[in-house]
């Protein structure tokens, strides 16, 4: 397609295009308005005749196993990202495609990391067509400066697995590594080298792929269990050397933030918590995996011991701050979708109430309710928010691309969704008249906490009566960009070139905001 | 004078300031190269301010070469005056805005339980200082400034009192030793600096100097301004004239000791029982009350253990000090709260001052609490701890309408 398609102004104001990648799309309209009818894509129907009685679907190696399973030019090729910076098998697939003279692959994975800036090599050679995931670090970069053949396509967990099932995304091959898999397919991540807690977000790629490699490092006689991914869904089986490394799997901001700034923003946001109500008996709340979102778990984790009150259950990433909770009694469940360290894979293996999830159950918004939106609290991230409160994780304020959705635009929904950031970043506002990439709308935006004051969204004026007396810095937005500017100046508007390098999806499929190519 | 000045940092690690190079020229007019990670957003402004100083300061021909990590323009236009100070000869100062929230006066006697310490030449520790609501802050020009870089650190503390918002904190400034440390007063005094800390103070003259020197910025400005003074005796004759020291003028409100330089001068090793200085901290606690001034102790170096910083801050308080420096955020809240009377305290305070007040009324001679008879003093240490309370918003003004409510029920 060219890149510069044309473009029609969405439900919240961005300019988006009607087709990308050749396919058309539906510009955003609206929280909930998007409603789709018909039926979910459906995969080919398997026959057993087709596979052996024994049920030993292994083959010699991971280069046999996509021959097999038919890889062709312009397919499209999934991954997960539960061994995170530490994956070893996403970049393999890609050499051999390239050992093969394959061209215009998508590569479509849950998220992608550092680890994987090697395709940088084929997206440039054409090896790969272009990424339909997350594209952070160097791939970010590439991507921003307009060099991917295609156009990028940014969703959350919970509009990947909206997009496999409703048909957006036809995924030819899922490649699925696994900790611990038998030779009939079924597989799990909490036992082996490589163990990462769980498979959740390679669930819709192993329900609704046209092929299904499950590839592992530490091979089980049959029954693996419990099977997180069903044999019955596979096609190939592949026993490798390395799946992962097991360092870097486990890898994830693990140790609660010693920056004074953030522990400071980690306590103001809990103390909200307890003003507004939130932190009772029996509620249940999700923190992100970063250095502050856990500070908050232990600020909570205080509140509760104190009040003698337990939480019912916490959303993970799970991590051993959380695991410690569970095992105190201070909150019942952790559902889990990834675990970032080995004693949350531990508790997954060894403590029932220590559940795992998928985007299905916790994020899918086509299907009939999921957990996000039952969650009392929510902290997330931003990069920035404007007036109306939208916000974006997606972009810089010069437009780089630097992180994944991941799930953060599903738990927008919850009940109430706050984002702890600082003001000003060494000198880069985070309060804007306008968001450089609107990732999330302002109305499903309740708190925001900054260092030098809270802003409550307008439209909740519960929340805003019940920290009237708190004694909590409590701000306008408008005050709060004002104070920024005071110190920082104001900035200049940024400008980037005509040229469309991505586009983020809300978690309907429908386009929410496109990201331009960032002027050299 | 060198062709070239240059000022600032550039580190991997340093953010939120900028390094500077100047290199004057005959011809060619203002060229200024900017490499900085905010441009896109503040370029133009950047170049702005450069152009703005160098004509402030007459240079009409020069290559700036400027490498910002962020910084704010009071940080750029310090750096930028540094390194022209270092090429030209003037007397001129580029001064930035001075806000109105930092034109306030500070108490004699107000609470100075946590005075955060922050190097002089790091701009990016000094920005957000006031979001943790220390009682004060310390910029220090002394021993957390390099020797070469003291030069450049006077401009940028002079920049941050009157541009950075400490947002009510006492704003204190720790002097280099004298003679040395009376050249950075030009640089602090007419800039509402409420507080100079003067380092390694061994007598009372030490402390006329310092008063003649401000004196002496005062006249020649017309102004005047409340400047309080807190010696730091760190030395054996420091802490013999310790007395001395804290009565030499009206306007000393503290001595703080510093037991780092002190155990050095000793000869002996800093603990953390603290055994080898009880002594000189028993010393200052009662030359302070004598004089009528505060005693604050030394800081406690270990950030990661919070633990021994609160054992630490019962063991000062219990000695008779009243402050405590702190060397990271994260120590502010321990210090404070360990220094503030506990709600156990407030509340024996409560009940003896009633007491008091019942025994007033009924003309008794004799205070008593249940069988416990009440001295004089007692209550008068008491109703500190009340004030104190009030003050630290732990209690209300009107406690005792609620008390006798609560006593009478």
């Amino acid at each position: 397609m060219s890149k510069t398609a044309k473009l029609v102004v969405n439900a919240i104001g961005r300019a988006v295009p009607t087709e990308v990648n050749g396919k058309p799309v539906i510009p955003y309209k609206g929280v909930g308005k998007h409603k789709p009818e018909g039926r979910k894509y459906g995969p080919r129907i398997a026959s057993c005749a087709d596979f052996p009685e024994d049920g030993n679907k292994l083959v010699q190696s991971l280069r046999q196993a996509l021959i097999k399973s038919g890889l062709k030019d312009g397919m499209t090729i999934s991954t997960h990202h539960h061994f995170r910076n530490g994956d070893l098998i996403a970049v393999q697939i890609f050499d051999i495609a390239k050992e093969l003279g394959i061209k215009n692959l998508v590569w479509f994975p849950s998220a992608s990391f550092e680890c994987h800036a090697p395709l940088t090599k084929y997206l440039e050679d054409g090896t790969i067509h272009h990424i339909e995931g997350s594209m952070n670090g160097q791939l970010g970069r590439f991507t921003s400066e307009g060099k991917m053949k295609g156009t990028g396509v940014l969703r959350s967990h919970g509009g990947r697995y909206q997009a496999v099932q409703d048909g957006e995304v036809e995924i030819d091959i899922a490649v699925i590594a696994a900790p611990a898999a038998d030779f009939f397919g079924n597989a799990n991540g909490v036992d082996g080298p490589a163990a990462c807690g769980l498979l959740g977000f390679a669930l819709a790629d192993s329900q609704y792929a046209d092929k299904v490699i499950v590839v592992t490092d530490n091979l089980v006689p049959f029954p693996c269990v419990p099977w997180q991914i069903q044999g019955n869904y596979v096609d190939y089986v592949v026993k490798v050397d390395q799946v992962g490394i097991p360092s870097k799997i486990v890898s994830g901001t693990t140790e609660i933030t010693r920056s004074p700034d953030r522990l400071l923003l980690a306590e103001m946001t809990a103390r909200f918590c307890e003003h507004a109500g939130i932190i009772k008996d029996g509620f249940s709340f999700q923190a992100g995996a970063g250095g502050t979102a856990l500070s908050i778990g232990i600020y909570f984790a205080e509140m509760l011991k104190a009040k003698g009150m337990k939480a019912r259950f916490a959303r993970g990433g799970s991590n051993k701050y959380l695991v410690s909770m569970l095992q105190e009694g201070l909150v019942d469940y952790i559902l889990d979708g990834q675990t970032f360290d080995l004693d949350g894979v531990k508790s997954m293996r060894e403590n029932p109430n220590h559940v795992n999830t998928s985007p299905f159950t916790s994020y899918n918004y086509h299907g009939k309710g999921n957990f996000a939106s039952m969650l009392d609290v929510v902290i997330l991230g931003a990069t920035e928010v404007d007036l109306n409160f939208n916000a974006n994780v997606v972009t810089h304020s010069d437009g780089l691309l630097l992180h994944g959705i991941g799930g953060w635009q599903n738990c927008l929904f919850a009940k109430c969704t706050i984002l702890p950031v600082p003001l000003f970043r060494d000198r880069i506002p985070v309060i804007r008249d306008e968001v450089t990439t609107l990732c999330g709308p302002g109305e499903l935006i309740d708190v925001i906490v900054t260092e030098r004051g809270i802003a409550i969204n307008p439209l909740r004026t519960d929340l805003i009566e019940r920290v009237r007396d708190s004694g909590l810095p409590v701000k306008t937005i408008h005050q709060l960009k004002e104070e920024a500017e005071k110190i920082c100046g104001v900035p200049a508007k940024q400008k980037f070139e005509k040229e469309i390098v991505a586009v983020v999806k809300w978690v309907d499929g429908t386009v929410l905001d496109t990201i331009y190519k960032v002027s050299s | 004078m060198s062709k070239t000045g240059f000022a600032g940092n550039k580190g991997d690690k340093d953010r939120s300031d900028c390094f500077v190079e100047l290199e004057l020229a005959s011809s060619g007019g203002i060229r200024v190269a900017l490499k900085s990670k905010v441009k896109f957003l503040y370029g133009d402004s950047i170049e702005a301010l450069c152009n703005e100083v160098l004509a402030f300061f007459d240079v009409k021909h020069a290559v700036v070469t400027l490498e910002d990590k962020g910084a704010l323009p009071f940080v750029i236009a310090a750096r930028l005056e540094a390194a022209i100070k270092r090429v030209i000869r003037t007397e001129k100062e580029f001064l930035p805005a001075l806000l109105t929230e930092n034109q306030y006066e500070t108490a004699r006697d107000r609470h100075r339980f946590s005075r955060l310490y922050l190097p002089g030449n790091t701009p990016s520790l000094m920005i957000n200082a006031g979001v943790h609501k220390p009682d004060a802050v310390i910029l220090d020009l002394e021993d957390a400034v390099a020797i070469d870089r003291k030069s450049e650190a006077r401009f940028l503390v002079r920049n941050t009192l009157r541009a950075l918002d400490f947002m009510g904190a006492e704003r204190m400034v720790r002097i280099n030793q004298l003679p040395a440390g009376l050249n950075d007063l030009d640089y602090i005094i007419p800039h509402h600096v409420n507080v100079v800390l003067i380092p390694k103070c061994e007598n009372a003259h030490q402390i006329h100097e310092v008063n003649n020197h401000i004196l002496a910025i005062h006249n020649r400005l017309n102004v005047r301004s409340t400047v309080w003074l807190m010696p730091i005796v760190e030395s054996a004759l420091g802490i013999v004239n310790v007395f001395q020291i804290a009565g030499a003028a009206d306007n000393v409100v503290a001595v703080a000791i510093g037991l780092e330089d002190y155990t050095a001068d000793l000869g002996v090793s800093r603990t953390i029982e603290g055994t080898e200085s009880l002594f000189a901290r028993s010393m200052v606690v009662n030359a302070c009350k004598a004089a009528g001034v505060q005693p604050i102790d030394s800081v406690f170096s270990d950030v990661g253990d919070m633990e021994g910083l609160q054992k630490n801050v019962m063991q000062s308080k219990a000695l008779g000090f009243e402050g405590m420096g702190c060397i990271h955020p994260r120590q502010i809240k321990i210090i404070r709260d360990g220094f503030a009377p506990a709600d156990q305290e407030i509340n024996k305070a409560k009940r003896i001052v009633c007491a008091f007040d019942e025994a007033t009324r009924k003309g008794l001679g004799v205070v008593s609490l249940g069988t416990k008879m009440i001295d004089a003093p007692v209550v008068k240490r008491e109703q500190r701890t009340i004030d104190l309370a009030i003050s630290l918003g732990k209690l209300d003004t009107n406690w005792k309408d609620t008390f006798n409510a609560e006593v009478q029920a």
